[in-house]
């Protein structure tokens, strides 16, 4: 069931952010950073709690769960170390995403030439 | 007369972008990339044992992992041609975007080339993700105060 559910959330966010590609001049950028920053505010009241709840995998998938879980570190590191850990705790738990990407991109660039 | 014709192979020859079928790929190949990263959580929670949050993360690096290799091995770029935000809105459009951005200015030297223009692209989602979520735990810190 939940992979249906999956599925079913995953799929919307694609067609949401395929269908403001089509029909206006945005690039992908502009496509990602909306999202990016519709996820970090779903989080303030627990909202994308919710639905990673229900789909899984499905809400962590997309770029809504970077935005979802930099505000949630964020929220959190209030939470624990008072004033500090708001802008201490922002990386917390999407450090492991960027930095994976960043080394791995590295030495992939290092093996592969680019193909034309 | 001839400014006439000139239009009509123009116009013919456009390619048209059918909004419905797209967003339909975009539909079908991102629940695709739902699926699978569900189905990653509980294989990876099954084989090494940890709980789901742990799981979630070994997920997100896989998929990394497999975009970037996809991307320098040069077909990824055809598929994110054919299925546009159904690869772009999830993780691997990130990768994609940081692993190109790489590969092209590769020519350039490791500080300026790879080291400059890595984040590029895909730095502004790391920018905006950043400024909008400080704004938005400033705003929910204010509500609890009062």
């Amino acid at each position: 069931m939940i992979y249906l559910n999956a599925f079913l959330f995953a799929g919307f966010i694609c067609m949401l952010g395929q269908f403001i590609l089509s029909k206006t001049k945005l690039t992908p950028g502009h496509i990602t950073v909306i999202f990016v920053t519709v996820g970090a505010f779903l989080d303030v009241f627990n909202i994308y709690d919710k639905f990673v709840l229900w789909a899984g995998g499905g809400a962590l998938v997309p770029i809504t769960s970077f935005g979802h879980m930099l505000t949630h570190g964020a929220i959190q590191g209030y939470n624990t170390e008072g004033f500090l850990g708001l802008i201490g705790g922002t990386f917390d738990l999407t450090s492991a995403g960027i930095t994976a990407t960043i080394v791995i991109t590295f030495f992939f660039t290092l093996i592969f030439n680019p193909k034309d | 007369m001839e400014k006439n014709k000139y239009k009509d192979i123009v116009d013919e020859n456009t390619p048209k972008e059918n909004v419905f079928y797209d967003c339909l790929i975009a539909f079908i190949t991102g629940g695709i990339m739902g699926v699978i990263g569900q189905y990653l959580i509980e294989f990876y929670t099954v084989i090494l044992n940890v709980p789901t949050k742990s799981a979630a993360v070994c997920m997100l690096v896989t998929l990394i992992f497999i975009s970037c290799l996809f991307t320098s091995l040069g077909f990824f770029d055809k598929w994110v041609n054919f299925c546009k935000c159904g690869l772009i809105i999830p993780i691997t459009g990130f990768a994609h975007a940081t692993m190109s951005a790489a590969l092209d200015y590769k020519k350039e030297g490791l500080v300026t080339g790879i080291g400059a223009n890595m984040l590029k692209l895909s730095g502004t989602v790391i920018i905006f993700g950043v400024v909008s979520s400080w704004v938005f735990s400033m705003i929910r810190m204010v509500v609890g105060l009062i």
